[in-house]
């Protein structure tokens, strides 16, 4: 029973990772309808950035911070560049950008930092009062700041006039563009913003996987996972997700597959949800007019 | 009142998957007067394969072997992806199981090496058979993203410690290289070739006919008007679930070659990279192209090994910078751009 709670409890910690990429993935899908295949890789690089200020002696949240601004202005830079040129292109054609994207920011990582596998510090100490013998401090912090983003982007959508415009861009952009809200400047705002989740979660995952060019790779498609079970289209329903396929994968993982196999637990959880339900949990079944 | 279905859309003119069809279908050539040229067209690039491997050397018939099983693979993935719209990021796990069950074939059930080939792309018909049906349910990107997860997961199902006895696992299968039959004097590397040319050729006339065919037109239709094609009778959910096995048992055929050609598979060769490969090669030869299956191999097979000279980094860059750079500026790709110079003379 203990090393079941402990399994548990620490596909709770894991899911947290997934649960702040899944809600990332939301956030660009809720303003652009589009699903980002290199979010994960575009998050391992703003961890690189991270990495790379905190080994020139910048203190740990002042470097937080900074990566975090930064990520935002790469998210929103991306978005302008490379993604509004395609707004209106057929679904291919944007696939084949967003494949484009993962692999150059893969090899951006590759060329700058190097293959070698490093180690990424993790801001909450080892001996804190929050640990215990199934959860470690890095395990509880990284949950804690997961929920504290997810609160504080759910105020923000549903509070702010910034928000509220956001979430009308995304839904209808023609009868937003009518009532003044700058739809382009909008979905910029909403790359950047995922940009910024996006480098949270790199920066929580890393002191678990350590930090190499390939440690989104696995994360990316849980977290796609996770985002599908809530409903792609539901933020809280992407959070609930993410801690779901944490807990799943580390179980089923550990009791009935074994561990060499959780990348195709995830593939089955992604399949079984589609065929399923595939509005997930909490999203909405989109009905399309013809 | 719906607006009435126009099967080829006229948007503007973004990714050719929106009017692939438009070069190879436009009767520019007047019929009598120019009929040698698409036959010309065809059989000088032919003549060439043909004398190529008693032209070049060992290696370079090796590589021109791997051109080969890629453009199979890489038609497949078009017929499905370009000429269907249901984009596949996961087709290297179908390469994989074609390259697998050739080899293990010829491992423990010690059949022939031509024999696999069918049985290859049989079990890989079957399989994507299989895999289409759920995948009738999702569009576009949601497609995009279980084939994406297929991919991830393809190298680690294959070190699966249960299926080893079978697929060898980490260490994967040894195969032998066959020599040319009838006491032909030809060396291994040529006979392979030739061999991998007729299946290729064989593949490539049956995949034409198939696209220009009545159902040919219902594939391109229900990619360019769902709606539309269902209303004119065309059944999606059988036409999109088969044409997820044909392209399959292309990509399939496309691997069982591969493993003949390599004499080995293992798990690491089929990584995503493999499936992004296969993607990067459709962009590049012209997406809902034939001919374009053979510009897209050729590039696949050698740019990035020139690239990998320069840095470890370097494949992944270009085929990133690859990516992006056709979609803005030459959405038909090689072929697309081919096919305007020949109407350009034409004309």
């Amino acid at each position: 029973m203990e090393a079941f709670l402990h399994q548990f409890l620490s596909g709770l910690a894991t899911g947290g990772i997934y649960a702040s990429m899944a809600l990332a993935l939301v956030m660009i899908y809720q303003s652009t309808h589009h699903v980002n295949f290199a979010q994960g890789e575009m998050a391992m690089f703003s961890t690189y950035i991270a990495w790379l200020l905190i080994q020139a002696g910048v203190p740990y949240w002042l470097a937080f911070g900074a990566t975090v601004i930064l990520s935002f202005a790469m998210g929103a830079l991306v978005e302008l560049a490379v993604i509004r040129p395609v707004r209106n292109a057929p679904v291919l054609s944007v696939v084949v950008v967003f494949i484009g994207l993962m692999v150059i920011f893969h090899s951006l990582a590759g060329w700058l930092f190097g293959f070698t596998i490093k180690q990424f510090p993790s801001p909450f100490p080892s001996n804190a009062w929050y640990g215990s013998t199934f959860m470690s401090p890095h395990e509880v912090g990284a949950i804690a700041v997961t929920l504290a983003v997810m609160a504080a982007l759910f105020l923000f959508f549903r509070f702010t006039p910034l928000g509220l415009a956001m979430r009308a861009a995304a839904q209808n952009p023609v009868s937003s563009r009518l009532v003044g809200v700058n739809v382009g400047r909008m979905l910029m705002l909403g790359w950047g913003l995922a940009g910024a989740v996006g480098a949270i979660g790199g920066m929580m995952v890393a002191p678990v996987v350590f930090l190499d060019p390939h440690m989104m790779g696995g994360v990316l498609i849980y977290a796609f996972a996770g985002a599908l079970i809530g409903g792609i289209d539901n933020p809280a329903g992407a959070v609930l997700g993410g801690f779901i396929v944490g807990v799943l994968e580390n179980l089923i993982g550990s009791y009935v597959v074994g561990t060499e196999l959780k990348l195709s637990v995830a593939l089955v959880l992604i399949v079984v949800v589609l065929i399923v339900r595939p509005s997930g949990l909490m999203g909405k079944t989109i009905v399309t007019k013809v | 009142m719906p607006p009435a279905p126009q099967l080829l859309p006229d948007d503007t003119p973004t990714m050719s998957s929106v009017n692939p069809l438009a070069p190879a279908t436009s009767p520019v050539v007047p019929a009598a007067s120019r009929v040698w040229h698409p036959a010309l067209w065809l059989a000088l690039p032919l003549l060439a394969a043909l004398a190529f491997p008693f032209v070049a050397k060992g290696y370079l018939i090796f590589q021109a072997t791997m051109v080969l099983s890629y453009a199979v693979a890489l038609l497949g993935l078009n017929i499905l992806t370009g000429y269907n719209g249901q984009i596949s990021l996961g087709h290297g796990a179908f390469y994989a199981i074609g390259a697998y069950a050739a080899a293990i074939l010829i491992d423990q059930a010690s059949m022939p090496y031509w024999a696999t080939i069918p049985v290859a792309g049989l079990f890989c018909l079957v399989a994507g058979y299989l895999f289409g049906l759920p995948a009738l349910k999702l569009e576009g990107l949601y497609l995009a993203l279980a084939t994406f997860a297929l991919a991830v997961a393809t190298p680690q199902l294959l070190k699966y410690k249960h299926l080893e006895a079978w697929t060898g696992g980490v260490q994967g299968i040894v195969l032998m290289k066959p020599d040319a039959p009838f006491g032909l004097p030809l060396s291994q590397d040529q006979w392979l070739y030739l061999f991998s040319l007729a299946v290729t050729v064989v593949m490539f006339l049956l995949a034409r006919n198939l696209l220009q065919s009545g159902v040919g037109r219902a594939i391109t239709a229900i990619r360019d008007n769902p709606l539309a094609a269902e209303t004119m009778g065309v059944n999606n959910r059988h036409y999109k679930a088969s044409v997820f096995g044909v392209s399959a048992m292309y990509t399939g055929v496309g691997g069982a070659l591969s493993a003949i050609a390599v004499q080995f598979v293992a798990p690491d060769s089929f990584t995503m990279f493999l499936s992004i490969s296969l993607l990067v090669g459709i962009v590049v030869g012209g997406v809902g192209t034939i001919s374009g299956a053979f510009y897209g191999a050729l590039f696949i097979m050698f740019v990035p090994s020139a690239a990998e000279k320069v840095s470890k980094a370097a494949p992944w860059a270009v085929y990133g910078l690859v990516l992006i750079l056709f979609v803005f500026v030459l959405p038909g790709g090689v072929a697309g751009l081919i096919n305007r110079f020949r109407q350009r003379r034409h004309a």
